[in-house]
């Protein structure tokens, strides 16, 4: 795969609240001290009298959002995915979630991407945590294309939607011009009978390139993004297990209550095939710079490569 | 305070300056103007107040210190490691992978660090709970938690004031650095906790207001708060964020970058010259 633009999810997010802007005339943007990093900031600045700076005060910024949907106006509501999921989570449960309102918690810096800033800001737990609310659309976007689609689609949603967005920028594999993105729906990126590798978010790329891996050693891995973790595309996964037999996922969250949970729920019930799991093996993160720390977690093709394979010999 | 004890302060906090700016230009990212907005506060602390014991840093009756704005940790790592809890040398390896320094306070693994901290907000809480446990055993410990204008918007502050106000913890002191500014701009344009002492007062504190960078006025702070009984203290300090580093005070820009090498001479430069002026004088 020849080099490719790369952007970061937050960029696109940022971008995709001033596009939307005019078509939707209604929502208003709400952020936590954040706004530079979060890219709300180039919303405030193009519509300063739909942005409002709550301070550091997330878990109240989450009940005024709560407030403002019971109105009927869209809203999103901006911080790290550590503080809007993790430090505002009861809020989000019982005042946007029990209520099911349409909140659009816009989260970014979420997982070990992170990178300096060290265990206590990379967020490997909040897909679990949103996934747990009933009613909550969760959402983590592969790339700049998939971001900006999930933004516009969130808008059209009913309840609350997490978005999921990271810091680093990853490359921008989706061709604009035929990306269609619809809300639920796994995208089948590449076809394949041996195995098949289920990943989200910065992951999808590794996961492509990890075929192209798998391919020279005569492995045929089929690869779906699943952008939609919940509700999920349980269809397309069982589909997967019954026509591969072996399934692999990765993301950059914990192994525990993610993708790789979800994906496994799904397959326990229906049609039992071996899942394994690539994601943070149930331990907290440190500082370094981003693609050193994703090289270290497991979180790259290489390993991708390397379990597969090793799960493949072992299905044989 | 005698003048060969200030001039010392003084000389100390120059190279508490001098760390944080080696760290963060080390680490090509991290929060400058915070830290040395408490370069002079965290001098005062551990080179003229703290009760503390840099070779035995687990000691039970030592002092404590909750940096709750977890964030400006170079500015803390910085002073540990001129007290001589680990080497300086340290600070060039801050936030790099598998260093001991982390992007924020980690209390598993680095020495002098009484509190992990990094989300905002939930230091002071801790400090809460190291005081009341120090009063149940009968110590005389003292427990100091640094909060940034900024953290302070967060509820859980105030939850923890009002903790501390109703269970009369005196051995803490609530230190506000007051510098005006976070990271979406002015704490007066942002979401202002104005007016701060009056908040800290009805919270049943006893309230010291002072200019951050007077090594007079922060000791008499310090040793009055040392006098009050029955009530938890808050000192409101005044500051300039990035003091010390012309380019870098009062510019909020400096909240969380790191200088390029440039910037990185000039500013080792000033502090440098600082440093020969009060060394010249001394
Ligand atoms: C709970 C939480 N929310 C947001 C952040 C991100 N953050 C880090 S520093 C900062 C601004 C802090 O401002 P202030 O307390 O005034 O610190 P100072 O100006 O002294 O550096 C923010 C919002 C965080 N670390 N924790």
């Amino acid at each position: 795969m020849a080099d490719m633009i790369k952007k970061a999810t937050r960029e696109s997010y940022g971008e995709a609240l001033v596009e939307l802007a005019e078509q939707y005339p209604d929502f208003v943007v709400l952020d936590a001290d954040l706004a530079a990093a979060t890219k709300t900031g180039l919303f405030k600045k193009a519509y300063p009298e739909r942005f409002f700076d709550c301070g550091i005060a997330e878990a109240n910024m989450m009940g005024i959002a709560a407030g403002i949907a019971t109105t009927g106006r869209r809203v999103f509501a901006s911080s790290f995915a550590m503080f809007a999921a993790g430090r505002a989570f009861e809020i989000v449960r019982n005042s946007i979630g029990y209520p099911h309102l349409h909140v659009i918690i816009g989260a970014t810096h979420a997982g070990i991407s992170v990178g300096e800033d060290g265990a206590t800001h990379q967020c490997c737990e909040d897909i679990a945590l949103m996934r747990v609310i009933p009613g909550m659309t969760v959402i983590n976007p592969a790339d700049d294309v998939e971001a900006k689609a999930a933004v516009k689609a969130a808008l059209e949603l009913d309840g609350p939607v997490y978005l999921r967005f990271g810091r680093l920028a990853c490359p921008v594999f989706n061709d604009k011009s035929t990306y269609r993105f619809e809300t639920g729906k796994g995208i089948t990126l590449a076809d394949g009978g041996d195995l098949t590798i289920i990943a989200t978010g910065l992951m999808v790329y590794e996961a492509l390139k990890a075929a192209e891996m798998l391919k020279k050693d005569g492995i045929c891995a089929r690869v779906i993004n699943i952008h939609t973790i919940k509700p999920l595309d349980t269809q397309l996964i069982l589909k997967a297990a019954y026509e591969t037999g072996l399934i692999v996922t990765a993301e950059e969250h914990s192994i525990i209550g993610g993708l790789g949970s979800a994906v496994s729920e799904a397959v326990c019930e229906d049609y039992p095939v071996p899942v394994v799991k690539i994601g943070v093996n149930d331990v907290f993160g440190h500082s370094g710079p981003a693609a050193d720390l994703l090289k270290e977690f497991g979180l790259s093709a290489d390993n991708i490569y390397t379990r597969a394979k090793a799960a493949f010999a072992k299905k044989k | 305070m005698t003048d060969a004890k200030k001039k010392e302060l003084q000389r100390i906090a120059c190279k508490v300056r001098l760390g944080i700016i080696e760290g963060v230009y080390h680490a090509k990212s991290g929060h400058p103007g915070g830290s040395l907005s408490i370069a002079d506060l965290l001098t005062y602390l551990y080179f003229a107040k703290m009760r503390i014991e840099p070779q035995n840093p687990k000691w039970e009756d030592r002092d404590r210190l909750v940096l709750s704005k977890g964030h400006c940790a170079p500015g803390l790592y910085s002073v540990l490691a001129q007290r001589g809890y680990f080497p300086e040398k340290e600070l060039q390896s801050l936030r790099h992978i598998g260093a001991m320094l982390q992007g924020h306070p980690d209390m598993k693994h680095i020495p002098g660090v009484d509190m992990s901290s990094g989300s905002l907000g939930q230091g002071i809480s801790a400090a809460c709970g190291m005081a009341l446990s120090g009063k149940l055993s009968h110590k005389d410990y003292r427990v100091y938690a640094i909060l940034g204008d900024g953290e302070i918007e967060e509820g859980q502050v105030w939850e923890a004031a009002m903790f501390a106000g109703n269970k009369g913890l005196d051995n803490l002191v609530a230190i506000v650095d007051s510098n005006g500014l976070q990271i979406d701009g002015t704490v007066a344009e942002v979401n202002s906790p104005e007016p701060i002492p009056d908040k800290f007062a009805a919270f049943g504190f006893a309230v010291l207001t002072l200019d951050g960078h007077s090594f007079d006025e922060i000791e008499r702070a310090f040793d009055e708060a040392e006098k009050i009984s029955g009530k938890p203290v808050a000192i409101v300090m005044k500051t300039v964020k990035g003091k010390g580093v012309s380019f870098m005070e009062n510019q909020v820009s400096w909240h969380g970058a790191a200088p390029n090498k440039e910037q990185y001479e000039q500013a080792v430069a000033e502090l440098n010259a600082a440093l020969a002026e009060i060394e010249g004088g001394r």
